[in-house]
Parts: structure tokens; C-alpha cells; sequence
């Protein structure tokens, strides 16, 4: 509510929406016409426009924070409007665990339905007699009603590495905004930077395990169920944290530069918020794709 | 709802708009693109309505007339597609982003430039999905709904652009509602409370929830299918222990919800006009917030009344059925209410009241037919046929794009400063009345007969109930000519309309001169 006398900032015309529009235009055409191409060996402009695509929408985040931040930076911003950014970043934060939360239905769906289900239970006996009868009722899902077979991922090593390592990291980036309410602006860079390698580190290790997974056990994006929720899940899962981590990187940036003060950053505490996000995400994960 | 003390002025040189193209592509203002949401909404309803009229067109007599059995298939898929999200949700969030603003006593959207980002995000996805028609082997043909494995193993390849179209669609959708939720919540002007705030920003602060809760769970669903299309996996293939029932879950836990979307506002804007031209308060205003608020918690609980055909087990049949129905409570008492608001009231007939009573009655049946269906053995006969057909056509031609109609009509008059020409505006109502029962009203019984939906050719015994549906479908199709008529006549000029020119209304919209000044509530107004 207006309570403050600050008017309520309303910016002059932009041209970065509408730029931003045709990045995200380009990079739905582009990835479309990728797939396609990609999939049934015909030549097209289509990865062309998808890294178009992805170029301008570089040239959109830059161009519109620039403005952004000098807005920020000229005391255009009243606490109302910094009341806007807040409320609509943990909306959009919720629309992301909407998102996640899709998939890990497939997951429950798949694992405490379909699959049982296959197998004749409830009230599927015919089901399981006349397509596959040989097929066996497991989760994980080791052996496909069409007979594919691959290796279960185990939760220790790498995974608990991860785990450890981003809980870790959620650490660090706590005391990283603690250090800035409290104007130790060493504290900050120190566990800012903490946070920005553990988050690498993590992309590191997690590109191994996939390795490990494709090479060693066998399991692929095609085994069936249980590799298509594992890599789906962990897959978008790692591309929020790619995200988050280059997010954390401009917010290292800015630091640098002596940006953000102990009463207003809320470029800051988005990231911070969406850092820990993605570690509430992958604990879910861990527990709920590797352990359980 | 709220009495006003008119404390805010509109300096003139506060109200110089920037000019030329620029105006519409750069803008920040929420009246310029709310209109830029409306005008985008009615040219999609004419290019969804154009396949509609070769659906009715090809439906007109037994046996294949004019079009391909795989493109009549495209034109109900893309009819579907372009109606939803081009033409119903677009309507709304412009009439959103013109009213909730005004109404609430706010200078502008809270993110405006993420408005507009919001908007012309639109344009681009409608020019992927619509040019997948002019692909090779043709655009989506699965039915809007993309049941698998039709959109996986049975698709053609336009269903890739038909994916990233939805899923940019999708994004539009949320930064659109997360704006609106924001707006709503942290921009109210002093004294505004929730409870006084009209019920169209109370129901469109509920539709943002839901929009923000579901629009991602169809982003998920649109990308299971694009994986299990083109990169091997079996999300909905039960040989990789998947299931072609999931992709149904999934879709219709977005879905339902989505169907709210497509109506809360509606209540809004029906809970606006009765009042106005009944010159009465709405009756029971806090029982309508409540109303809402429990259709769109419901609405997570009862999906799977779409798939009482699929085998699930008895007891999700009893579940969603029961739950189902237990919707028609909360919907009662806002028919009740309308109803009750109505009761000794001064009531005039002028446009908008026309539609809003045509909404109420009409809606009314297409809920009714909604309670039929919830019930699951005799959804086993009415499942897939033109039954369903004729229930959602009601609830969304006379129930939504009804209510657009009148919010329009309601409007136009604050939007441009002109009044339209009520003589084509009551021809246009009487004419979309008659045309639009002739067309959905007979499907009732083309479905209880047995006649399935979204198939081009159809038994000798449905002929003369398709043509009756037909020749109403045409009629409705060219009325709707009258209204973009008429919408371009008031635009650009007519009779000049005061600040309030209905002498019953009520509201902050009404304070500010007719056309509504550039930039409103720059100070924000106080409400007693």
C-alpha cells in the first residue's frame, strides 16, 4: 500500500520488450526447426536462429539491467517499487516449482501407477497378462515392459558429494547476504565467490555422473521411465543452477564494482532467493530420485 | 463498494502520448497495451472464428465436402489453440491491464515493462503456430487437448513448433499474471482494503494465482511430449513403463484450472454490470469473493472428470465426481447473487446489461450440462460427443467471449470518449443471441444421439441437426462483423461520453474523464 509519499516509478518507453520478444520468437522457431532438423537429417536455418535467438535475448538481459541498474543507482527506485520486484520474483520463483513440479508428478504417476499397473495390479490383471506377462513390477525401473535394460543410480559418491556440496553452498550464500546487511563487504565477496565455485563444482561433478551413467551403467535419456525422469528432472535441475550460478557471477561483478547497499539489493536477495531454490529443488531430488 | 473523495488532479501536460509506431511497440503504459491485448484478442477471434466456419462449413452435409479429413483435423486442433489462448486469455489480461489499474487507484501495471514484454510476446507465438499450418504434411491435427500418443507417435512434424509456440505462450501468460498479482497486491491506493476492491480485480487476482500455479505444469506437459516425439523417451508409452494416461493427468491438472481462467474474470465483469444497470449493490459481495475463491480451489481437485473413460479405478471415478459436482455450490450463489442483485431492482436494458443477462442464462445451461457430465455413468455416453462440444461452447462462447462482449460495451465509452452507436450495438446482441442458440443449443442433442466430436464426416440421421447448426454457426460468425464495425466506429469518433455514463455505476474507473487520461492516479486517490 502507498503509504509513503515516494511516487511510484512508471518508466518512460523501452525498446527491450520488444527486442526480448523477438529473442524469445527466434529462439522458439530456431529450437523448433533444430529439433527437426536434428532428428530427420535435413539441413535448415535452424540452430542458425536458435543462437540468433539466444544473442539477441544476451543483448536484451544486458541492454534492459543496464537501464535497470542506473534507474537503481539514481535513486529512482521507492520502496514500493522495491515491494513489486520482491513479490514478483517469489511468484515467479513459484511458477518454477510449478514447473518442477510437473515432472515429479511423472515421477509418482509413473512409479506408484503406471508401472505397478503394468503388472496387473488394481484393476489391471488383464493388463498385465496380455501385453507384457513377463514383465516384472520394480522401481527402480531396470528392465522395461518392452525390454530395455540399464543400471539404477545409487545415491552415495557423487550424488551425496553433490548434496553436501550445494547445501553447502546455500551456506555460503546466506552468509554472503548476511555480510552485506552488515556492510562486511570482505565477508560478502568472500562468500559470494565460495558460492560461485561450489555451484561449478557441482555442474562439474553432476556432468561426470552423467558420464558415468551413459558409459558405465548404461542408462540413457531411451530407458524407459526411470532414465527419462532421472535426466529430465536432474537435467532442468542443472540448467537452474547454470542459471543461478551466472546470475551469482554478475552479482559478483556488481559487488565488485560497489554496488548494493545494507537497506537495497534486491537484485542480491532475488539471486539469493533463487540460489536457495534450487537447493530446496535438489534436495527434493536427491531424496526422492536417488535415495528413496 | 467504495466512496471516492475526488482528490487527484490530471495536469494537461501530464497527458501527452508519445506518437507513431514507436507509441505501441516501446510503450510502457497500461491502457496502451491493455488495447494492444484487445485488439491482438479480436483478430485472433476472427482468424479462429475463419476455421470454425470451415468446420461447420464441411459438417454442413454427410460425407467429405471441401476439405481433407487431416485438415479438417487442424482447423478443430488450431480452432481450439487460437480461441484459448489467442483470443479468450489475451481478452482478459487487456481487460486487466485497462481496468485494474483504474480501478484500484494505481498509476500503472507494477512491472510495466514486463507488460509489455508480456504482450508482444504473443504476436511472435501466433505467427509459429499459425505458419505450422503451412508446413509440410500440414500443421498440429491431435485436437488442442494433445492426447498422446496422437501429438507423440501419430504427429506430424509441426508438433516441435506447436511446442515451443506453447511453451512462449506460456511464458507470456505468467509474467502477464505475475503483473496482475503484483499490481493487485502492492498497488492499491490507501484504503482500498481487499474487501472493497470491485470483484473484477478480486477475480482477477484469483485467475493470476491460478495462471502462475498451472500455466508451468502445461510447460512441463508440452515438453514431455517434444522428448517422447523426438529424443526416445516413454513419458506416455507404456512398453518404456510409462502411460498414455499420464500425459491425460498431467494435461488436465493444467487444464482444469485453465477452464477457470477462461471464467472468473467473466464473474468479475458480470458482477460489475448487473449492479450498474439495477442500480442496487451487488447482494452479497464477500460471499462472491468466497465463491471465487473456492471454484478456484476446487479446481485443483477435480481433473480427472475429464477421463472417466480411461479405466481409472472406482474409487478416483467416486473422488473427482463428487468433488466435480461440489463445484455447482460456489457457482449457485454467484447465480443466486446476480439473480438476487436483480430482485426490485431500477433495472434498464441498455448493451451491456444485455449481454450480462444473456451471460447469466446462458452460462447457466452450459453449467448445467457441466453437473450432467460430472456424473460418471452418464459421462460414459456423453464422453467424446457433441454433447461435450455444446456444454463448453456454452460456458465459453455465451459464458467468456459473452462477457468480453459486455465489458466491452461496458468500456468502450471510458476507453476511447466516444458512446458507440447503440442501434447496431442492441442488432449485434439480438443477432449473436438468436445465432448462437441455433448453433450450440441443437449439438445437445447431436451428442445425446450419439454424434462424436472432431470428425469430418457423420451417419445421414445427424444431417439436418448439423445443417440447423451450421446455418446458426454462419449467422453467429457474420454477426460478429457488426461488432468489429462498430468497435472501428467508436474509435474513431462519435458522440462524446461523460466521465460516467451510466448513471448507476460505481468505482474509481468512472472518476477520471472519458477517454481516460494517458497517465491516471499519478497520486493516488483516497478510498473512504
Amino acid at each position: 500500500m502507498a503509504e509513503q509519499q515516494q511516487s511510484y516509478y512508471v518508466p518512460p518507453s523501452s525498446i527491450w520488450p520488444i527486442v526480448g520478444a523477438l529473442g524469445l520468437g527466434l529462439i522458439a522457431w530456431g529450437a523448433a526447426h533444430t529439433v527437426i532438423e536434428a532428428t530427420s537429417d535435413t539441413q535448415g536455418w535452424g540452430s542458425h536462429v536458435l543462437f540468433a535467438g539466444f544473442g539477441v535475448i544476451a543483448v536484451m538481459l544486458f541492454g534492459w539491467f543496464r537501464d535497470q541498474i542506473n534507474e537503481t543507482m539514481s535513486g529512482l527506485h521507492s520502496d514500493q517499487l522495491d515491494t513489486s520486484y520482491k513479490q514478483g520474483m517469489s511468484w515467479f520463483i513459484f511458477s518454477e516449482v510449478m514447473f518442477f513440479g510437473a515432472f515429479f508428478g511423472a515421477l509418482f504417476y509413473a512409479r506408484m501407477i503406471a508401472v505397478p499397473w503394468l503388472d496387473g495390479a488394481s484393476n489391471n490383471v488383464m493388463t498385465g497378462e496380455v501385453l507384457w506377462p513377463q514383465f516384472v513390477a520394480q522401481w527402480p525401473l531396470v528392465e522395461t515392459p518392452g525390454g530395455t535394460k540399464t543400471q539404477a543410480m545409487g545415491w552415495y559418491g557423487l550424488p551425496l558429494i553433490n548434496t553436501v556440496i550445494l547445501i553447502t553452498s546455500s551456506i555460503t550464500c546466506h552468509f554472503a547476504h548476511v555480510g552485506l546487511e552488515k556492510n562486511k563487504r570482505t565477508q560478502l565477496t568472500a562468500m559470494l565467490g565460495l558460492t560461485i565455485v561450489l555451484g561449478m563444482i557441482f555442474l562439474y561433478l553432476q556432468g561426470t555422473e552423467y558420464v558415468h551413467a551413459y558409459e558405465e551403467l548404461g542408462l540413457t535419456l531411451q530407458s524407459g521411465v526411470y532414465g527419462n525422469t532421472f535426466y529430465l528432472l536432474t537435467g532442468f535441475h542443472g540448467m537452474h543452477v547454470t542459471l543461478g550460478t551466472l546470475m551469482l557471477i554478475i552479482m559478483f561483478l556488481r559487488v565488485l564494482k560497489g554496488h548494493f547497499t545494507p537497506q537495497k539489493h534486491f537484485a542480491f536477495q532475488a539471486t539469493s532467493w533463487y540460489w536457495h531454490f534450487v537447493d530446496v529443488v535438489w534436495i527434493c531430488l536427491f531424496v526422492i530420485v536417488y535415495v528413496l | 463498494m467504495s466512496t471516492v473523495v475526488d482528490d487527484h488532479n490530471h495536469e494537461a501536460h501530464h497527458d501527452h502520448k508519445p506518437s507513431g509506431i514507436t507509441r505501441w511497440l516501446f510503450t510502457t503504459n497500461h491502457k496502451d497495451i491493455g488495447s494492444m491485448y484487445l485488439w491482438f484478442s479480436l483478430i485472433m477471434f476472427f482468424v479462429g472464428g475463419a476455421m470454425a466456419m470451415v468446420i461447420r462449413a464441411e459438417l454442413f452435409q454427410p460425407g467429405l465436402q471441401l476439405v481433407e479429413p487431416q485438415f479438417f483435423n487442424q482447423m478443430t486442433t488450431v480452432h481450439g489453440l487460437v480461441m484459448i489462448f489467442g483470443a479468450v486469455m489475451p481478452a482478459f489480461t487487456g481487460l486487466a491491464n485497462w481496468m485494474v489499474p483504474m480501478m484500484i487507484g494505481a498509476p500503472d501495471m507494477a512491472l510495466p515493462r514486463m507488460n509489455n514484454w508480456s504482450f508482444w510476446i504473443l504476436p511472435f507465438a501466433f505467427v509459429i503456430l499459425l505458419s505450422s499450418l503451412f508446413m509440410e504434411g500440414g500443421g498440429p491435427d491431435f485436437g488442442w487437448t494433445f492426447y498422446a500418443p496422437l501429438s507423440t507417435t501419430y504427429s506430424n512434424d509441426s508438433t516441435a513448433l506447436f511446442v515451443f509456440a506453447v511453451h512462449i505462450m506460456g511464458i507470456s501468460s505468467i509474467m502477464g499474471a505475475i503483473n496482475v498479482i503484483v499490481t493487485i497486491i502492492n498497488m492499491r491506493a490507501p484504503g482500498m482494503t481487499y474487501m472493497k476492491m470491485p470483484l473484477f480485480v478480486w477475480t482477477w487476482l484469483i485467475t493470476a494465482f491460478l495462471l502462475i500455479a498451472v500455466m508451468p505444469v502445461l510447460a512441463g506437459a508440452v515438453t514431455m511430449v517434444l522428448t517422447d516425439k523426438y529424443f526416445g523417451t516413454s513419458f506416455f508409452n507404456a512398453a518404456g513403463g510409462g502411460d498414455p494416461v499420464m500425459f491425460q493427468h498431467i494435461f488436465w491438472f493444467f487444464g482444469h484450472p485453465e477452464v477457470y481462467i477462461m471464467i472468473l474474470p467473466s464473474f468479475g465483469i458480470i458482477s460489475a454490470i448487473i449492479p450498474t444497470f439495477s442500480r442496487k449493490k451487488l447482494f452479497g459481495y464477500s460471499s462472491m469473493v468466497y465463491a471465487t475463491a473456492s471454484i478456484a480451489i476446487l479446481s485443483f481437485l477435480v481433473w480427472a472428470h475429464h477421463m472417466f473413460t480411461t479405466g481409472m479405478p472406482v474409487f478416483a471415478e467416486l473422488f473427482f465426481m463428487y468433488c466435480t459436482m461440489l463445484i455447482a455450490v460456489p457457482t449457485g450463489v454467484k447465480v443466486f447473487n446476480w439473480v438476487a442483485t436483480m430482485w426490485r431492482g431500477a433495472i434498464s436494458f441498455e448493451v451491456p446489461m444485455l449481454f450480462a443477462l444473456a451471460f447469466v442464462i446462458l452460462f447457466t445451461i452450459g453449467g448445467f450440462s457441466g453437473v450432467m457430465l460430472a456424473m460418471t455413468p452418464v459421462d460414459f455416453q456423453y464422453h467424446d460427443t457433441y454433447f461435450v462440444v455444446a456444454h463448453f461452447h456454452y460456458v465459453l462462447v455465451t459464458g467468456a467471449i459473452f462477457s468480453v462482449m459486455a465489458a466491452s460495451y461496458y468500456w468502450l465509452p471510458k476507453w476511447t470518449g466516444h458512446m458507440y452507436d447503440t442501434t447496431l450495438a442492441r442488432l449485434h446482441f439480438w443477432c449473436s443471441l438468436i445465432s448462437v442458440n441455433v448453433l450450440f443449443f441443437p449439438m445437445h442433442f447431436a451428442g445425446l444421439a450419439g454424434m462424436p466430436r472432431r470428425i469430418p464426416d457423420y451417419a445421414v440421421q445427424f444431417a439436418d441437426i448439423n445443417q440447423i447448426t451450421s446455418i446458426g454457426g454462419f449467422a453467429f460468425g457474420l454477426s460478429q462483423l457488426l461488432f468489429l464495425w462498430l468497435v472501428i466506429k467508436c474509435a474513431r469518433g462519435g458522440e462524446k461520453a461523460t466521465a460516467k455514463p451510466w448513471d448507476g455505476a460505481e468505482g474509481l474507473e468512472w472518476t477520471v474523464p472519458s477517454p481516460a487520461p494517458y497517465h491516471t492516479f499519478e497520486t493516488p486517490p483516497k478510498v473512504e
